[in-house]
Order: C-alpha cells, then structure tokens, then sequence
C-alpha cells in the first residue's frame, strides 16, 4: 500500500504567543518562530506508518510512505523529522508560506498525486494554524475520489478501510476504497485505533505518536527528499483567500472581585452588557 | 503587576543555533520519549526504590544503547548528540541515565575498545538490542577513590582464570547478564601491582558470581545498585579483554562516563529550574509571585546562569571530544563544575518549592537526593579537585611519599589477603 502524507509545518502552538504583528497588520513576522510540524499531521503519519506495518515488527515497512510539504528551503527539518519517524521519502513543493492558500495546496496536490498515484491520501482533518479544515475535502473534489475526514479508527479489510468517525451519539463506520482521501482526527493515535491486514487485532501500540529512534534520526539524512517547484504543479497560483489584516487577539484584561450577588448582576448589566 | 512571559532557559546559553538539525532531532526525540514514558512514573519509581525494567526494549529501540559507538547495532552519534541524548534522560531521572551511562560507557565501551572481534561480535549486538545488560566492576568495599589497591585477584588455571574478590557500589549487577570485572593477575614481575589489571567479562550463571542487591539508598532509589561477590568464579580465556593492561582499560571507560555526566547532569538542573521558576510565578507571599522578590531572583538567577555556562562548556567539550582533543583534564573541570553546581541547584529548588519541595510530587527533592550520588561517583568531586590541581601545580596531592614507599609491600600484603576475600564474613549477602 502506498499512502501520500501531506504535512504541514505550523509555529509551535505551545509557544503561539511568540507569533508578531509588525504595526499595520499585512503580514504575520515569522522571525524567531519555533515550527513543529502540524500535530493532526503528525497524527496522519502515524496513522500511514500502522497501515503499512505489522505493528508487532514496526520496523520492515509493507508499501511505501511520501511525506509531502510546501514551504521554504529552511523547512525541511520538518520533512527530516517525518523521515526519521518513518517515512520513506519526502517532496518539498517550495513556496513562500504568504504565497499560499487552501485552494491552492489542494491544486497543487493533485497535480501531484496524479504523478504519485498513492493508494490513499492521509492528512491531518485541519491545520492548527489556520484551522481552515478544507484541503483534504477540496482534493477529494478535485480529484473525484472518495472522502473519509474526522477519522478516529481506521481498518484494513479485503482491500478497503474501515474508516470509523465520531460523530453525534455514536460512531459512523464507512468504507473506502482506494484511491481515496481520509483525514484523520485526534484520537486516530489511541492504542488500538488504526490495524493493517497484517496487524494483529490483539495488538495494542503506545498511545500518541512513535518516537524516531536515534539510528533512524541519523539515517534520515540518506533518505530521499526531491525539490518540486510550484509552478512545476499547477499554472494557476493565483491566492482565493485575500488577507485583509492581521491582529492578535486582545490582552486579558485583569479581573475586579465583585462585592456580592447585587454587585456582580450589576456588572454584568452594565458593564459586561450581557444581561 | 505586570507579569511578562519568562524568557527560556535556553536563550541564555544560546547553543541552539550551534546544533546540527540532526543533534536538535536527536534532543527532542529523547525529551518527548522521557516525558510521556519516564516522567509519569519517576515519582513511584523512586517512592518504591524500582529500576523499570519493563521500559528496557523502548531505550533499546530509541537506539539509546551504546549509542556513542560505531558499528555492532549501535548508533554511531557523535559526542554532543549523545550528550544531549543523556542530558534528556537525566530530565527525567538521575537512575535512568545511569542505567544508560553504564551499559554504554561502562559496559559495551570496554568491550568495543579492548574486546576482541569474537568477543564484540558475541556480545555488543545483544547489548545494544537491551537482551544483555552489563553493568562494570571496578569499586570495590576498601577501594573507591584509589582503585589501584583493588583487591580482586585473578589466577590462572589451564585455560581459565579464578576470580576472587568483591565490588560494590555496581549499578545494575542484580540483574545484569554480564559484568565487565577488572582485577589483578598473577602475570610476570607486575604480579599485584596496578600494571596487572585486566578486564575479564564474567557472565551470569557462572558458578561463585553473585550479586546481591543493595537496600536501604535514599538516593538513586530508581536505579538498581548492588555488589558482585567472585568466589572461584572460573571465567574462560575466551572471557578476557585481549587489548588492555593495568588502571588505564578501566580508568579510559571512566573518563568516556565522566564526559556524558558533565553533559547530562545539566537536565536534572534544568528539571529543578523549570519546577523553581513555575513554582515561584505562581506562589504569592505578601502580595506578590514570591519569583517578584529580590532574594528569590537572586537564586533563579544563579541556578541560570549557572545551567547556562555548564551548558556552553559542555558543548565546548563535545565538540573537543568529537576532534579527539578533549584531554582528561578538561573532562574533569567539566564533571566537577558540572556536577557540583547542579547539586547546589538541586538543593536551592527544594529550598525554594517550601514545603513542597520536600514531596515527591515536584522534581527537586528527587533529584537532589539523586546528585548527592552523581557528586560522589565516576571520581568525587575532591578526586576531580584533585586531578586538576596536580595537573596545575605539578605536585600530585594522591601519593605521600609514605605510601610510595610502602605501595610494593602492600601491594604483596592485598594479594595474600586478596585471595582470602571470599571467606570474609558478609553481614548482607
């Protein structure tokens, strides 16, 4: 099987409030910003990696996994990250973060895909920078194919996935055949979430995410990444969404302690204006 | 009162853009393994003196294993990449570190350096995968600081030799596969003298190879700490280390430790600043975060700067060390530095945190019970001291011209009682 993930490299949401508005707000100041790689993402890796594994010998993968991601040249760490966790190769589409938008990662995908031609297209269900939640369902309409997103278990079965998504009151079982497009949601990495055919069902895996081992961290420098550029995918890099400004949320401002009952229904009248 | 984010530790010492992309990887893959798989259970770990050995084939699979040496299944990571791997571990845990600093440094690493090809090929691949744990002999009951008057003795019969004697203070003999042991031979004109140390590799199973298990630690409580007993414990030729003779074979894995010590004991510093500093923003005395008060910073900022400056020597070192230029002096200032003022930090947290400081429930308490063995072992603090000042006056302060002039005689008298060791009445074993 081979599966193509699409990863993103986001400013460490730990550390969101290191992000900087120059005055004027046209544009985000990305200087000094730690990245890590988009979790949901990283969720979708680990998710390809247990499909294409016997969970119990993780180390002989069965298919192939490409990691995929736009950006500059000074992010491929990221890409090298995803290498040393898994991955078997890597593609940089390079481009300037400000010079994309859903729509056009999601034409450029598929260019890219047609030239792939993966089984299956795992992505995480949204980016927590923007949190646009749009590339994995634009790319499915683009390309015609099959879509399974917010996808909490997956199984392989007789040639499909079993792919279960929570939903109000219960659980949604669909199945997909490939190619197809899945995103997957946070609880994707849950012990018993995701099995290959050749996993057995018994088989529990650390909750969260694998760590790359120190040899595969070393090694993932051999491994291939291949430079694609933009323009090599798709003619059309014309932006959809328009930037109008940007500005950080406002300051807390500090709490006053309220007297009693009268005190606080007052504030909250007149003050706060929510009553 | 206004209250600004802190600035990060690491801003400090500023190594970060002095890292390779891979030493950066290598670091954050062991830090995110240690907090979701060590930190949660260190509190209990410790509370119940238990090394985990369950978590054995995880370390193993992060190729944490002998990962300084080339080939056998091993990693083959430069100096600071190891270093930092180590400073990660010690995030976590003084006895988790030492688990992995002994098993590398002290166990595979002779082995690697003097061993024999049949003997790396037998042994480093099983070490590495964590099926085989060594753990490495040389302290003995009556010789810690001054290992030349060890009194093991190894004597040869035919195509074996018998081994007699005791050491202590072993981390993981109780239940290590294997012990790298070193003792004196009966070999030539050297016959008891330091010149005759040999390293012999003394599996378990071996009959007279014991390993009782040291109780009653109220420091390094998660590590597993115990004795190796030798009564007649017959150990093949097969078993002995061809490429080494006298102090400097174990002395060489020695100083490969005490340059992974430097490096890591800045994580448990880190680990009781990162606890100081959280705590302290938060705790309110007489109005304000007690971290708002003068005599407060005074010590945040000295357990800083402090981290800070071991933090840019120890890259220093590391990158000497990877040129093959790092000399044993510098190893230890390193680990005397180090070490020392990470206790002193250790201690200054758990003064800090109050009361609470003395719970298991934040790291500092823990981790200074835990230093108080790291200042003591791989050459006390005054050993260290010591080095350095007769490498700077010339005059060495270890040998009185007493003991020069009667080391020939005791060197004979240890022999003779030497091989009565095992008869000696042991109150635990």
């Amino acid at each position: 099987m081979k599966i193509l993930v699409p990863l993103k490299r986001v400013a460490d949401p730990d550390n969101a409030n290191k992000v900087k508005i120059p005055a004027g707000g046209a544009t985000i100041d990305t200087t000094g910003l730690e990245w890590k790689p988009n979790p949901f993402d990283e969720y979708a890796l680990e998710a390809a990696l247990r499909l294409t594994e016997n969970g119990a010998s993780p180390k002989a993968r069965q298919g192939e996994v490409v990691v995929v991601s736009f950006g500059p040249k000074d992010m491929e760490p990221t890409l090298r990250s995803a290498l040393a966790t898994g991955a078997d190769r890597a593609i940089r589409v390079d481009a300037k973060d400000d010079q994309l938008d859903g729509a056009l990662v999601a034409r450029a995908l598929k260019a890219l895909i047609e030239k792939e031609k993966p089984d299956y297209v795992l992505m995480g269900k949204q980016a927590v920078d923007g949190d646009s939640n749009q590339v994995g369902q634009m790319l499915a309409q683009l390309l015609g194919w099959p879509q399974a997103t917010f996808a909490a278990t997956i199984q392989e079965e007789a040639g499909a996935l079993l792919v279960g998504r929570e939903v109000d009151g219960g659980v949604l079982t669909l199945r997909v055949k490939g190619p197809a497009i899945v995103t997957v949601d946070l609880r994707i990495v849950a012990p018993t979430s995701v099995f290959s055919k050749s996993t057995a069902r018994t088989f529990k895996y650390n909750d969260g995410v694998r760590f790359a081992p120190l040899p595969a961290i070393m090694a993932a420098k051999k491994k291939p990444l291949a430079e694609v550029k933009l323009s090599e995918l798709t003619s059309d890099t014309a932006l959809r969404v328009e930037y109008v400004k940007f500005e950080p949320p406002p300051g807390r401002q500090a709490g006053v302690k309220v007297k009693d009952v009268g005190d606080l229904v007052h504030r909250l009248k007149n003050d706060a204006k929510v009553l | 009162m206004k209250i600004d984010d802190p600035m990060p530790l690491e801003a400090l010492s500023a190594i970060e853009p002095l890292l390779t992309d891979e030493e950066r990887m290598i670091r954050d893959s062991v830090r995110r393994f240690v907090r979701e798989r060590y930190l949660p259970r260190a509190p209990r770990l410790y509370e119940e003196e238990e090394f985990p050995q369950d978590l054995i084939p995880e370390i193993a699979a992060m190729g944490l294993l002998g990962a300084s040496l080339e080939g056998y299944g091993c990693a083959g990571m430069g100096a600071v990449a190891y270093g930092l791997a180590l400073q990660e571990l010690e995030y976590g845990d003084s006895g988790l570190r030492s688990f992995v600093s002994v098993q590398g440094s002290l166990s595979m690493y002779p082995i690697h350096r003097y061993g024999s090809e049949e003997q790396k090929q037998r042994f480093l691949p099983k070490m590495a995968r964590g099926e085989y744990i060594g753990c490495f002999g040389l302290t003995e009951p009556d010789a810690g600081s001054d290992p030349g008057a060890m009194k093991t003795y190894a004597r040869r019969d035919g195509d074996h030799w018998v081994l007699n004697g005791s050491k202590m203070w072993i981390t993981n003999a109780p239940f290590a596969h294997l012990a790298v042991v070193w003792a004196k031979t009966m070999e030539g004109d050297t016959v008891g003298g330091p010149e005759s140390i040999r390293g012999f590799v003394v599996e378990r199973g071996t009959p007279g190879f014991e390993t009782p298990t040291i109780h009653g630690k109220m420091s390094l409580r998660a590590s597993t700490t115990g004795e190796i007993v030798l009564d007649n414990a017959r150990v093949p030729d097969a078993n002995v280390l061809p490429g080494v003779r006298g102090l400097g074979g174990p002395l060489s894995c020695l100083n490969q430790a005490r340059f992974g010590i430097a490096f890591s004991v800045l994580g448990a510093a880190r680990a009781c600043y990162d606890a100081s500093l959280a705590y302290t923003r938060n705790r309110v005395a007489f109005g304000r975060p007690i971290a708002g008060k003068q005599l407060v910073q005074e010590q945040l900022v000295e357990m800083a700067s402090e981290i800070a400056k071991g933090e840019i020597l120890a890259l220093h070192l590391g990158r000497l060390k990877e040129q093959n230029r790092l000399s044993p002096q510098q190893v230890s200032l390193a680990k005397r530095n180090n070490v020392g003022w990470s206790l002193k930090i250790a201690r200054m947290a758990r003064a800090l945190l109050g009361g609470n400081g003395i719970l298991l429930d934040y790291p500092a308490i823990r981790h200074a019970m835990n230093l108080e063995s790291v200042y003591t072992y791989e050459g006390t603090h005054e050993v260290h001291t010591l080095i350095l000042g007769r490498a700077l006056t010339g005059i060495d302060a270890f040998l009185t011209d007493l003991v020069l002039a009667t080391r020939g005689v005791r060197a004979v008298r240890s022999f003779i009682l030497g091989s009565c060791a095992s008869t000696r009445a042991r109150p635990s074993a």
